[in-house]
């Protein structure tokens, strides 16, 4: 049980991360906060330090701490080391971004671009195509607030909380500090927000392994429970390796990820983080492997598989560490919800409203706007998570807004090699893609994203071939008509990967 | 030369999660007690950070030279 104490530890953690979120209006403050780029980018001022924990902070979420290890204490091929692909998947991240992120990077500085759709505007000459990969954007954002926001019911549940009035409540803090402090709030609330989940997550990995008495223990008693807790089963080693690629080649594609690289002060600063951040995933293994522990513990899997993590820490520890651990969860949760609410609101504010509606918006109106939809996006965010379908294996979120994202990949990644990509191949594979995904998620009833009738491959990859294919076969019909040209009004020489 | 250099040294971590998933889909052999196919993705989660490091050094070499003439 919980005492009081307790609960004001919890309370004054949270407390303080909100807090400071609101005073970083105030930090490295410059003379225009009204400017669009200040407010949403944090005037591209961050530093290494600074930009590993907002990338770090919103890459490595509740998804970390309450959908992997609960993937892993799931039943089935598809949980217990199958979980791993997070891990296969955070490898296959970094040479990514490495080798995309410096060239998007260097043309937005320069031409002052705010979102990827930005971009693809000038790319290809199209403002329709740019408010299609926005609209995309936004919806593959939703998901992924809702798993934050989902990932601490099951927390606010065992501290005996009111629910939804908790997170209404948080959420809503948050949208506040998001409104008032821009990029700035996600930025600052990282560093000590990871603070706060490093303690706790080492104190978990270290304590838990002992009193198991060590991994050789844990994973021998691992498998007389089942064998897919060790290893993956041979049916299903497509779909492993087709959903760690399908989420690598995603994430940098989702517009926090680019809001966060793009609030970066150089290319260096970007080049240093794509070799340092994969050492966060030493830390995403070991939690990984908590879902493991806790069947292990329990010597049975969890009735609701996204409790694993909370479940054994609330059996394990002592009332007072766990109410730090738990605050923690929810900190890693909050955070992360505010930046991509800010990108979702970025990219409503410059691709819609600012191109469709009214493109004479003065760079104050377009901050004021982008603070009110930021609040906008929140409540959509909280009115979803509250669905009832939002819940079981909460992986399975993420993995449905990669699939609809990973549908941009043409219009971003590949144009941000070659200027002779068309508008039209890349808008009818864009269109294409997207409508494989939905079908496909429907069929699978929104429940997973492997696809059992073809080999178990992740929706997402099958729905980027399909786009892939198609922008292809008609950038060859182009050729066949030579209709092939120089596309946009980037030059190639801006789209360097070097400082 | 470089350019292709470090496009393999990208590109390596793809081969060996992806094309490589039958060489890492099994139990043994065990370190510690720990399976095959944990401790040889824990090994890659270095290797990874190190391949992508060290076209960062490579860059940075290049560019000290570049800077000297």
């Amino acid at each position: 049980m919980f005492t009081n104490l307790d609960l004001a530890l919890f309370f004054i953690i949270i407390f303080i991360v909100l807090f400071i979120g609101y005073i970083a209006y105030f930090w490295r403050k410059p003379e225009d906060i009204h400017k669009h780029g200040e407010w949403s980018l944090g005037g591209r001022r961050f530093g290494t330090v600074v930009v590993w924990f907002l990338l770090g902070g919103d890459l490595y979420t509740a998804y970390t701490l309450i959908a992997v290890p609960g993937a892993a204490a799931t039943p089935g091929i598809g949980g217990g080391a199958f979980a791993m692909f997070a891990i296969t998947y955070g490898i296959m991240i970094y040479p990514i971004v490495y080798g995309t992120m410096p060239r998007l990077y260097n043309v937005s500085k320069k031409r002052g671009y705010i979102t990827a759709a930005d971009f693809v505007k000038d790319r290809f000459s199209s403002r329709l195509l740019a408010l299609l990969i926005a609209l995309t954007g936004v919806l593959a954002e939703l998901p992924y607030i809702a798993l934050q926001i989902t990932g601490i019911k099951y927390v606010l549940a065992s501290l005996s909380l009111p629910i939804t009035l908790s997170l209404i409540i948080a959420f809503l803090l948050v949208a506040g500090f998001t409104f008032i402090s821009g990029l700035r709030g996600p930025a600052l609330t990282a560093i000590i927000k990871d603070a706060i989940i490093w303690t706790a997550v080492i104190v978990i990995i270290v304590y838990i392994p002992i009193r198991l008495h060590g991994f050789g223990n844990i994973f021998s008693k691992a498998a007389a429970i089942s064998p897919n807790l060790l290893d993956i089963s041979p049916t299903i080693d497509i779909g492993y390796v087709s959903l760690a690629l399908g989420s690598a080649l995603a994430l940098f594609l989702y517009p926090h990820a680019v809001t966060g690289t793009l609030g970066s002060k150089d290319v260096r600063t970007i080049k240093r983080n794509a070799a340092l951040l994969p050492l966060y995933n030493v830390l995403l293994m070991f939690v990984a492997i908590i879902g493991i522990m806790s069947v292990v513990y329990f010597n049975a899997y969890p009735k609701v598989s996204s409790e694993a993590l909370p479940l054994l820490v609330l059996h394990v520890f002592p009332s007072a560490f766990t109410a730090f651990a738990f605050a923690a969860i929810v900190v890693g949760s909050i955070v992360p919800a505010s930046i991509m609410a800010l990108a979702s609101a970025n990219l409503l504010t410059r691709n819609l409203y600012l191109e469709y509606i009214n493109p004479n918006a003065s760079e104050k109106a377009q901050t004021n706007l982008s603070r009110v939809l930021v609040v906008v996006v929140i409540v959509a965010a909280l009115a979803f998570s509250l669905v009832p379908a939002a819940s079981g294996e909460i992986v399975y979120l993420q993995t449905i807004g990669g699939a609809i994202i990973m549908q941009t990949l043409p219009s971003v990644y590949l144009a941000l090699f070659t200027r002779k990509l068309n508008k039209y191949p890349v808008g009818i594979g864009w269109l294409a893609g997207l409508a494989t995904t939905m079908v496909l998620l429907l069929d699978l009833h929104f429940k997973t994203s492997l696809y059992k009738g073809f080999f178990f491959m992740y929706v997402g990859i099958i729905a980027l071939l399909i786009n892939l294919a198609i922008v292809g076969l008609g950038m060859l019909i182009m050729a066949a008509m030579h209709k092939i040209k120089d596309e946009g009004i980037i030059e190639n020489t801006e789209l360097i990967n070097e400082e | 030369m470089n350019a292709i250099l470090k496009f393999i040294l990208l590109a390596l971590p793809y081969f060996f999660m992806v094309l490589g998933v039958g060489i890492y889909m099994r139990v043994k052999p065990e370190i510690f007690g720990i399976p095959f196919f944990y401790w040889y993705q824990l090994v890659w989660i270095f290797l990874a950070a190190i391949l992508t490091y060290s076209v960062y050094a490579i860059e940075s070499h290049e560019r000290r030279g570049s800077n000297v003439h």
